[in-house]
């Protein structure tokens, strides 16, 4: 067994996890943040995605040891209830899920693209940064939108 | 009643609050106190007898708490995994349905297939253990290739041949007439390519027996909780449907794949008990890619008959459906009942005849993927329509339009009886939208920049709103296909309207709502929906074939009109009139001609405290249910046109403009109808561009992860033009025709006619990868430089 110690979603949190534990377990399994997905294990899909230190990251392939010290943000830490972030408005707004299981990765991704990328993002960019991320659902579409507009509202 | 949340308008959902803030509660995200979790061994071999299975070693490792096989299913009288519908061969005798256990019993058929469930304090464990089982396999040759099944090793005793069933519909003898007249036949060969569904939510479940009450409870990640426990209750023989519980909670995508009973949920409620705590499983995702039911896997040669001015005569076809190792659920009318019946798409047809084979492989099963059947038929209609059109010389869209039906209702020679359409308005406004009458010059401008263009149409139809159950009983269904609701109406006046539909991503938390917001005249907020517990609805039978519109929701209005009904009575004694003075107009009911009247809630109260009336006159309270039986399918149907530009040196293509032009009917929520079509287009693209499950010759399957199979992604796709026209659906309450699949059935025709278009050459194969539209550039070179 190992010990991690981490600040998640502004709370530290330590525990003693089987050393083969992924972050997106720990989270999920010690911490019951359920709002961080796995959809395929391997890296692809970014259901998982959440952010260490300031960066997106895929928790589904991060040992959550190696997360020991950092700062990890996930989709229940960005906004509340009464004050979402403009990246969660801009998704409903713009119809920018369906069945919700991609959402929390998209959202994350999606505020790490502006975060490198900038407020004003063209069609094509928004494109090419969200191949990390799988949605089976909109065809993108709306998701494209509702990038462009959150990112608009991140200024 | 606000007219922003009334039938029509672009409500926001009602259910995104809780997807955006990580709120959802999805089966794997439940988890119960004590609980165990489950590993599957899993065959790697295609095909191959258990000579000896030796799980001594495993038992006894660190954490597990009991390691389940075939015999141990044998043992507790639990029965094999069903499929629902039975076909006939052309003789007349039924289909061959091999045995289908849980867990292997002496034999396996496919890479994933089932071997032994351990079970474990936790996963880890359970996966460790697993490596300690011991399988002593003699492995038999693998049946990838469905032309060579028939001589290939059986796969089950019970078909030698390795042929599930020899099929047919339509009228041989008229079609074979029809093509002695013709001048001119186009004939065709497809594939329609292997699809892996891939919800983004992986298959999940949780066994959990109460041995207090007895009660079984299942959480799965089901389209259709009811039909799981009937068959769970009726044919596996878990427990009987009043003593197993099945809750579908919020589900991550199911495009079909989640309506069938699967092997690991069965599994997980049977060994809740058996081992005494609840066990939990999740698919890794390369699980779901060998275990799902897979889509499609098509082999057809189709030839249509042609009068000397371009007017279709006849149609026939010959397919070879690749229905996997075991019939899932509801597979075998999927290439039969859900595909001829829509061999005549929006043309009219006189004489269509169709024969298929349905074959066993040692591949995983096969079953309804998004669309079902209806993809696969439109995709050889409108492949042989594009031919036909090229080879005598006629402009797609004209050749279509010529042959075009033109009057309604519409009785095809293969079972369907169109009620309504308007397949000209839609071609109209899909060639206006794409700017057709200038495509020539695009194409002028994309070859001096070296590039090949090209355009290709799809006007598809599909048959949704499944079904009346009755017609689909004298066609072999197992069931009725029917939907339910209840309305609730509190004494508050507040609505829970109770449904047998499930949304998996369709958004019925809002739409149900806003249909019954508006009828009653109530605020949206008032309204909440219920679904995917089956100790909550009586009963129902899902969501797939774009059947919740059309089926569900007219169950909720025919239970909405039972609750006005009521509501009068109640009003009558409250407001001392006559019941038959009383209306009922935007949330309140008045007496006809006075200014007498009562809000909605009001009169559910007065129903709830029944002070106003004598209790034997008229029963307290407002609660109504209601069952609908559809008494057609509804066809839903449009155009969509793809525009490409292909980059001959690479093989690349570029979808530079998508139109789709869709006739569902009346629409309750375009903002949803239009996201359903956003979504089904990207399936469809998927299919064509980029989508393929490959099995090797040894039947092992090399696309099994995100990394081998190329799931569509943000920059393969464009944005899409949406248009829509309205023929409402004449057979339901509400007009309503069903918008779930279109996309995906009329999109890859749309691709592939517009590849060929640009190449010059009609051979190129789904997916249509760089590589495949090289060698077709290669191939059609000689004609495009004589351009």
């Amino acid at each position: 067994m190992a010990s991690v110690s981490m600040t998640v979603n502004g709370k530290q949190v330590s525990a003693t996890v089987d050393p083969r534990t992924l972050l997106a377990q720990f989270l999920r399994e010690h911490l019951h943040l359920t709002g961080t997905h796995v959809g395929c294990d391997t890296s692809q899909c970014g259901a998982c995605v959440v952010h260490v230190n300031g960066r997106a990251v895929k928790s589904c392939t991060t040992l959550a040891v190696s997360c020991d010290g950092a700062s990890v943000t996930t989709i229940e830490g960005i906004g509340t209830a009464d004050n979402l972030h403009p990246m969660q408005t801009a998704f409903r707004e713009n119809h920018g899920l369906q069945c919700g299981f991609c959402t929390p990765g998209m959202i994350m991704s999606a505020i790490d693209i502006v975060n490198r990328k900038g407020n004003k993002l063209d069609e094509h960019t928004i494109r090419e940064e969200l191949e990390g991320n799988i949605c089976r659902c909109t065809g993108y579409h709306n998701i494209v939108k509702a990038v462009a507009q959150g990112a608009a509202a991140m200024k | 009643m606000s007219a922003k949340t009334g039938v029509g308008a672009p409500v926001l959902r009602k259910e995104d609050f809780r997807f955006i803030t990580g709120k959802g509660q999805y089966t794997d995200d439940i988890n119960r106190q004590d609980q165990a979790h489950a590993y599957f061994l899993r065959s790697p071999h295609a095909h191959a007898t258990i000579k000896k299975l030796d799980i001594s070693a495993a038992k006894s490792a660190q954490g597990v708490l009991g390691v389940l096989t075939g015999d141990d299913l044998a043992a507790d009288k639990i029965g094999g995994l069903i499929c629902g519908w039975m076909i006939h061969n052309k003789d007349g005798s039924p289909m061959k349905a091999g045995a289908h256990p849980a867990l292997a019993q002496g034999k396996v058929r496919y890479v994933g297939d089932h071997v032994a469930v351990v079970i474990a304090d936790t996963y880890a464990q359970a996966k460790d253990a697993a490596e300690k089982i011991v399988v002593d396999y003699q492995v038999l040759p693998a049946v990838v290739d469905m032309n060579k099944a028939k001589s290939s090793a059986a796969i089950h005793d019970v078909a030698p041949d390795n042929v599930v069933y020899d099929w047919h519909l339509g009228d041989k003898a008229a079609t074979d007439a029809a093509f002695s007249k013709a001048k001119h036949v186009t004939k065709i060969d497809l594939v329609n390519n292997r699809l892996i569904p891939n919800a983004m939510e992986p298959r999940a479940a949780i066994g959990d027996f109460d041995a207090g009450t007895g009660v079984y409870t299942l959480y799965t990640t089901s389209q259709n909780p009811h039909v799981a426990r009937l068959v769970l209750s009726a044919f596996v023989g878990i427990a009987p449907e009043h003593k197993l519980r099945v809750i579908a909670p919020d589900v991550g995508g199911g495009f079909g794949s989640k309506i069938f009973i699967y092997a690991e949920e069965t599994v997980c409620v049977w060994a809740s008990k058996k081992i005494g705590r609840p066990v939990k499983w999740t698919a890794d995702r390369t699980e779901a890619f060998l275990s799902d039911a897979h889509g499609r896997d098509h082999i057809s040669h189709a030839e249509l008959a042609l009068d000397d001015k371009g007017k279709i005569l006849g149609l026939r076809v010959q397919t070879k459906a690749n229905l996997g190792a075991y019939l899932s659920t509801f597979s075998s009318c999927v290439p039969t009942y859900l595909y001829a019946p829509l061999l005549s798409g929006q043309y009219d047809i006189p004489a269509i005849y169709a024969e298929v084979e349905g074959i066993y492989t040692t591949t995983a099963p096969v079953d309804a993927y998004r669309g079902a059947g209806r993809p696969e038929a439109t995709f050889l209609i409108e492949r042989i329509i594009e031919k036909a059109a090229r080879e005598t010389g006629t402009d797609p869209a004209t050749f279509r339009r010529k042959n075009f039906i033109k009057s309604f209702p519409h009785q095809t020679p293969v079972i369907m009886a169109y009620d309504t359409g308007n397949y000209t308005a839609s071609l109209d406004l899909a060639l206006e939208m794409a700017d057709y009458k200038n495509f020539a010059k695009r194409k002028k401008d994309s070859a001096k920049n070296g590039k090949l263009r090209g355009i290709g149409f799809s006007a598809y139809i599909e048959a949704c709103g499944i079904a009346p159950s009755a017609a689909v009983g004298s066609l072999g269904a197992g069931v009725g296909l029917w939907e339910s609701a209840e309305i609730r109406v509190n004494p508050v006046g507040t609505v829970e309207v109770l449904t047998g539909s499930h949304s998996h991503g369709q958004g019925h938390e809002t739409t149900f709502a806003q249909l019954v917001a508006d009828r009653l005249g109530i605020d949206i907020d008032s309204v909440a929906v219920v679904h995917g517990d089956t100790d909550k609805v009586q009963f129902g039978m899902g969501t797939y074939g774009s059947r919740s519109g059309a089926v569900g929701m007219s169950a909720i209005v025919k239970a909405v009109d039972k609750v006005i009904a009521k509501g009068k009575k109640v009003a009558a004694y409250a407001l001392e009139a006559a019941e038959k003075d009383i209306q009922f107009k935007d949330g309140r009911f008045s007496v006809a001609g006075t200014d007498k009247s009562l809000a909605f809630g009001e009169v559910a109260l007065q129903a709830y405290i029944a002070h106003k009336f004598n209790g034997q006159d008229l029963e307290p309270g407002l609660k109504e249910g209601a069952f609908y039986d559809p008494t057609n399918f509804t066809f839903p149907s449009g155009v969509h046109i793809c525009e490409v530009e292909i980059d001959p040196d690479t093989g690349t293509t570029d979808i530079v403009k998508w139109t789709a032009v869709d006739d569902f009917g009346n629409v309750i929520n375009p903002m949803i109808v239009e996201g359903q079509v956003h979504g089904g287009i990207a399936q469809g693209v998927g299919q064509a561009l980029l989508e393929g499950a490959h099995y090797n010759a040894d039947g092992q399957l090399v696309t099994a992860s995100y990394m081998d199979y190329t799931m569509p992604r943000a920059d393969d796709l464009p944005s899409f033009d949406i248009g829509m026209t309205n023929t409402p659906c004449t057979t339901n309450p509400l007009g309503i025709k069903g918008c779930g699949e279109a996309g995906a059935i009329a999109a890859p025709p749309a691709v592939i006619n517009a590849i060929t278009d640009a190449v010059g050459h009609e051979d190129v194969p789904m997916p249509a990868t760089p590589y495949a539209v090289w060698q077709a550039c290669q191939k059609g070179a000689r004609k495009l430089a004589a351009e």
